[in-house]
């Protein structure tokens, strides 16, 4: 279902089929796993069995004895780091911690962290010369949650860490007055007069809620083959969200200039924020210095899950307000995310997040960013803000239960509205906020009626910001009347089709005109990660830039053609060029004659736009929960976004199907299972439950086009806000089919069930 | 010291002799020594399904057979799907449909759907869900997989020309 | 994948012979779902894979009217049901054919691989132990005959003494107004291991429950047969009390583990719960009425 979009267009908003899409139907598309180069080595990792060891020794010599096996490196091949902060877009991160999560120092952090890696000339020759590398280790105790981490005397995992006073996100400030043990940081926002805030309401509810660790679960594991080269340039072939990150991490860990780095972005399977940090790629790198030959590295299933980034399990504690008509005075949260072995959790999002969709006068989160001996988190989806706003619109739906108020007319009634300032004090603009509540009053879905025993109905809002950041495009006009299109975005779920069609409105030209084409690092200006639901807003910005580019080029050339004055000649939205006495080039035309008139045409841009517009989601949800096993079954999904402009809606509704499945996968059955020592229990996707097609049914949506003023499409960013609402309204749904208020997620059937039964 | 063994085999209709690793599964021997890529790897323990390929026919996981087990086996794998120049139903409906996102797990869903609509040419939805409950996609949600799947048998039923 | 060697039989002494020269780390592959799992892994030592695929009387379906079903070891699920004769005869073999693992593993999947590997949360060993099959064993003493019921002996372990390998499985007919039903608990509905499965079969004379078995899997070493679940329900006609009753000596007898997959206090209860549901379908399929296994 689509609301009608508010201009017509020609091209944005129509479903043509995607440029790379003939290639990736017929198993021709060249993933990172993919590449093959003569002489290529075979590059795999050690990981600590443990969870928290001194590395006391690595003896690799039986490991080099090994015929094929041509290297072993350890840490002491790289560089050595020095603190410094690093940016990586969605999150930041220090130089010493980037390396040491790299390939570890002299401690192992985490169950599965990287101690050494080995190159052979045959996969299976590396692999049994894993087992040939000696570590010997001296175990120490695990710190395994927030809890354990922030009590009082607690071991610290950085001894010489300090809790840092954030001064707003990403901005550190000096060291705190309130010294907590594995507190990396705290962060405060706060608005208005929380005091008063409480002191004014009527009802106040204080809740506590937790969730376990969820992994991004891309179906391709990370990958990634180095190239070094007898003249020291670096040439590298994987997976990643962001070449250019890619290339800067690379360049910090290695100590290499950028101008000595190409990274060449694969096809990519698959990345949710999960693609953008190191983990292989410098070792494949020193691992071809030391060779002379092309290493490369793939994980193993169970590496990608102990041995990258998932995203925090959180601990958070929401206290709200109201007078009894509902109107929200105040909303205070305390939030600690597991940030893993080193800083870097998405707390701040957490607190900026989960308040966001309402109008609340006095606001405060305090969000601490908590080590603890697992994987060093990194962004997924929305990074953050489902856990908070888990917590956030279970509280409420607690609240209109109390307040004998509609769930949804609860939120209606507190919606934020242009002019509402967030508890970071920015105040909206041009939101879809209550529309999307209107349009989730007036689905079909909320005005059906729930029949049958043992099922629930669960409501629930989410807000993610979007993200804005650097991108660059190049496009060229072919005699033929088509246009090379030339981007630096990665394309990991359709974006060189909802860039071309973007460039092919502002041509007035066909979308099959537009040849659209993913370069490598040297072939571009830099353009950040493909991630913070960034790309068809920004990269789609700049190919408009360089689309308008082209118009003036195109213009003057007619003009000098037709031998008239540049201002007498127009460029019409049609693709027309139009001029005095009726003269006319269409396009096509246009382009035959330009390597005769002057040679090509060109338009580049390269844009850093400012105006994202904010997302905002409803989910609908309807449960069944069989009474005597606690199993959730989802019957029914609706879910409603203000997604701006739908460029190409099958991607559109793509993404929010995608995100709310993702959701259900956290509210369900998906999570981190550790043992007391800190060794990761399920790292395989048998055991790490990701839906199956039998787990969902169809995902119902409902676009609601507000379009960002801040773009010159209308568009808004719609990949990460779906994740957001689904945590919330499965519990929502379970409460209402079974009354009981589930307070950590998952709420796989062997926590639920013991809520059901009775006590024992 | 791992030994090296002769496979004599038919790929997507053609004679195939490769020599390969005797601990290869199909999967490794498809990529790494025949490199037909086209076959995903996934988890590389059965529990993902971007490696379906079909052996006599039937549809299995390409990681969870040895190579040395093909020997005088047909082996069918995505690159083979297409009939000459012209895509089968399903892969038209998973373009037509945006029934793909990262693509990673798309050639093991066609070889999947593929499998399912030579068994059952008019499947229900319910069917097509329980058929593709071992093949994971993490970017669609499957929604639109379903849909493509369920156009495709009907378009392979609607008549021709 | 450890360096193993592999070799493929054509015949029964073929095989016995390549397994006897194997010594005990040369295994039998057959649909090869667990095993390659476990040599990749390097969960147990594997030098040599001895395919019993090329074996006739290994990959047999025969279901013979009135003489019961001879099911080749190695016979794959997807072959079983796709099979009329297996679906309208033995449809509690059935239920656990088209739930192990996803169509892919179905593909290769099979009930001797299943029993040999001798987990006890097998999907295929209960309702085999409820209609009383026995495993046709080979080796090199030559053949003998042991029932479902008694092979496995612990987690991983099993009666085959070096040497000795499963050839087929052997159902006996189904009795006139009998029926079965197996059913497992997952959190998700497919690919996972059983938290608890149950296969219960009755059979009914005059209205009575003449014969009764209950077995429950992933909650005990082994697949177990709740003896006092059987004695509830025998000489009575099936009743909310008698199911009760089962259900309650299921929940008695199992011993189950607390681990990631489930905890001791939900498989005791999903034990009773399963219990119930599949006598319940059981006497369905007795009196005739379709209870469907799979979409």
């Amino acid at each position: 279902m689509v609301a009608p979009a508010k201009k017509p267009y020609r091209v944005v908003g129509s479903r043509p089929v995607r440029p790379d899409g003939t290639d990736k139907v017929t198993g021709r598309a060249n993933y990172g796993a993919d590449i093959r180069l003569p002489g290529m080595l075979y590059g795999r990792v050690l990981r600590s069995p443990h969870a928290h060891a001194r590395i006391v020794r690595i003896d690799a010599a039986k490991a080099l004895a090994l015929p094929g096996v041509k290297a072993v490196i350890t840490q002491a091949d790289f560089p050595a780091a020095e603190d410094a902060i690093t940016d990586l877009g969605e999150t930041a991160s220090n130089l010493k911690w980037l390396v040491d999560n790299v390939l570890a120092s002299d401690r192992a952090l985490y169950h599965g962290h990287a101690v050494a890696a080995l190159a052979a000339t045959d996969p299976h020759v590396a692999e049994d010369a894993l087992a040939l590398i000696e570590v010997e280790y001296e175990e120490l105790p695990p710190v395994l949650s927030v809890h354990e981490a922030m009590a009082e005397g607690a071991p610290r995992v950085h001894p010489n860490m300090h809790t840092v006073e954030m001064l707003a996100r990403f901005s550190p400030g000096p060291r705190s007055e309130h010294d907590i043990p594995n507190a990396a940081s705290h962060l405060r926002l706060e608005i208005g007069d929380l005091d008063q805030g409480f002191a004014e309401a009527e009802v106040v509810i204080e809740r506590e809620y937790e969730t376990g660790t969820a992994h991004q679960g891309y179906i391709e594991p990370h990958n990634g083959t180095a190239l070094w080269n007898e003249s020291g340039e670096l040439t590298v072939w994987l997976s990643t969200q962001g070449p250019f990150m890619m290339r800067d991490q690379l360049a910090r860990v290695l100590k290499l200039p950028v101008s000595k780095i190409r990274v060449i972005p694969m096809e990519i399977g698959g990345g949710f924020g999960g693609k953008i940090p190191v983990y292989m790629e410098p070792m494949a790198a020193v691992l071809s210095k030391k060779t002379g030959r092309p290493v490369k590295m793939i994980m193993q299933r169970d590496e990608v899950l102990f041995g990258t980034g998932p995203t925090s399990a959180t601990y958070v504690r929401v206290k709200l307000g109201a007078k009894r008509d509902g109107t929200l005075t105040a909303a205070e949260a305390y939030l600690a995310y597991e940030a893993g072995a080193y800083p870097g959790s998405p707390v701040g999002a957490g607190g900026m997040c989960m308040f966001s969709p309402y109008s609340v006068p006095n606001q405060r989160a305090d969000c601490y960013d908590v080590i603890v001996n697992k994987p060093k988190v990194s962004a997924y989806r929305a990074p953050g803000a489902p856990a908070g706003s888990f917590a956030m619109e279970s509280t409420l739906d607690e609240l209109a239960e109390q307040l004998d108020i509609d769930p949804l007319e609860l939120r209606q009634r507190n919606a934020a509205v242009d002019g509402t300032r967030r508890i970071d004090g920015a105040a909206f603009q041009s939101i879809g906020n209550e529309a999307v509540m209107r349009a989730a009053a007036e689905s079909p879905h909320w005005n059906s009626e729930l029949q049958g025993e043992n099922r629930g109905r669960g409501i629930a809002m989410g807000y993610w910001g979007n993200g804005g950041l650097e991108s660059s495009a190049y496009a060229t006009v072919n005699r033929d009347g088509t246009v090379g299109l030339v981007l630096g975005s990665v394309d990991i779920g359709g974006q060189r089709a909802a860039l071309a069609m973007q460039i092919a409105e502002t041509l007035g030209i066909d979308y099959e005109q537009v040849k659209p084409i993913v370069v490598d690092t040297d072939s571009i200006g830099f353009t950040a990660v493909t991630g913070g639901s960034r790309t068809t807003f920004a990269t789609g910005w700049a190919v408009h830039e360089a689309g308008l580019e082209i118009r003036r080029e195109l213009e003057a050339r007619a003009a000098r053609i037709w031998e008239v004055d540049a201002s007498l000649v127009h460029y019409d939205d049609d693709g027309v060029i139009r001029g005095p006495e009726d003269r006319s080039f269409t396009f096509r035309e246009i382009a035959g004659q330009l390597h005769r008139t002057g040679g090509t045409v060109q338009g580049k841009a390269d844009v850093m736009p400012e105006g994202t517009g904010p997302a905002f989601a409803c989910h609908i949800v309807d449960v069944e929960v069989d009474p005597d096993t606690a199993k959730v079954e989802v019957l029914r999904y609706t879910a409603i976004q203000d997604v701006g402009t739908a460029i190409h809606p099958d991607y559109v509704e793509g993404q929010i199907q995608g995100g709310a499945v993702q959701g259900i996968g956290m509210a369900l059955t998906e999570e981190y299972v550790y043992d007391d020592q800190g060794r990761l229990r399920n790292a395989s996707l048998l055991d790490y439950r990701m839906p199956t097609t039998l787990d969902v049914p169809q995902i119902d949506t409902i676009l609601v086009e507000e379009p960002n003023p801040g773009h010159p499409y209308g568009v808004r960013g719609v990949g990460e806000v779906p994740i957001v609402p689904p945590l919330a309204a499965v519990a929502n749904a379970i409460h209402q089919a079974t009354g009981v208020r589930t307070r950590r997620l998952p709420a796989s059937p062997r926590v639920l069930l013991e809520e059901l039964l009775p006590e024992e | 010291m791992s030994s090296r063994i002769i496979i004599s085999t038919e790929i997507n209709g053609e004679p195939a002799e490769f020599l390969s690793d005797e601990r290869d599964s199909l999967l490794e021997a498809l990529r790494d020594r025949l490199g037909l890529m086209g076959t995903k790897e996934g988890c590389n323990n059965g529990n993902c399904g971007a490696c379906a390929v079909l052996l006599d026919g039937r549809l299995v996981n390409a990681c969870l057979v040895m190579a040395a087990e093909v020997e005088g086996s047909q082996v069918t794998t995505v690159e083979g799907l297409a009939e000459q120049d012209r895509l089968i139903p399903v892969q038209e409906t998973f373009l037509e449909r945006g029934a793909l996102q990262c693509g990673i797990c798309t050639p093991g869903f066609l070889v999947a759907a593929h499998a399912l609509l030579q068994e059952h040419p008019r499947p229900t939805e319910e069917q097509v869900r329980y058929w593709l409950a071992g093949n994971l996609c993490r970017c669609t949600g499957y929604d639109k997989i379903i849909t493509a799947v369920l156009d495709a048998a009907e378009r392979a039923d609607a008549p021709s020309g | 994948m450890q360096d193993l060697r592999y070799a493929r039989a054509s015949s029964v002494a073929e095989a016995a012979r390549l397994l006897a020269d194997g010594g005990p780390t040369a295994r039998v592959l057959a649909g090869g779902t667990d095993v390659i799992v476990q040599a990749r892994e390097r969960t147990r030592q594997i030098t040599l894979f001895v395919d019993i695929k090329g074996i006739p009387e290994a990959v047999d379906l025969r279901a013979a009217n009135g003489e019961g079903l001879t099911l080749g070891a190695a016979t794959p699920c997807h072959q079983i049901y796709g099979d009329a004769a297996v679906t309208s005869s033995y449809p509690a073999l059935i239920d656990a054919a088209s739930l192990i693992g996803g169509t892919a593993i179905q593909g290769r999947a099979s009930f001797g691989g299943n029993l040999c590997n001798s987990s006890p949360a097998a999907d295929g060993v209960p309702p085999l132990i409820a209609l009383g099959a026995s495993a046709l064993i080979a080796g090199p003493g030559g053949e003998r005959r042991v029932p479902v019921a008694r092979f496995t002996t612990g987690p991983g372990q099993n009666v085959l003494e070096e040497g000795e390998f499963v050839v087929a499985l052997e159902v006996p007919a189904p009795a006139p107004a009998s029926g079965a039903r197996f059913l497992r608990f997952i959190p998700r509905n497919e690919m996972d291991i059983a938290v608890v499965n149950v296969a219960s079969s009755l059979r009914f004379d005059g209205g009575e429950v003449v014969e009764a078995c209950v077995v429950v899997g992933a909650a005990a070493p082994t697949a177990l047969v709740v003896e006092a679940a059987g004695e509830a329900l025998v000489g009575s006609p099936l009743s909310e009390e008698s199911i009760a009753a089962a259900a309650a000596a299921a929940r008695d007898a199992v011993r189950p583990i607390d681990d990631m997959r489930g905890s001791i206090r939900q498989r005791r209860h999903l034990a009773g719960v399963l219990t119930e549901r599949t006598l319940r379908d059981a006497a369905r399929r007795a009196r005739g009425e379709e209870v469907v296994s799979h979409p």
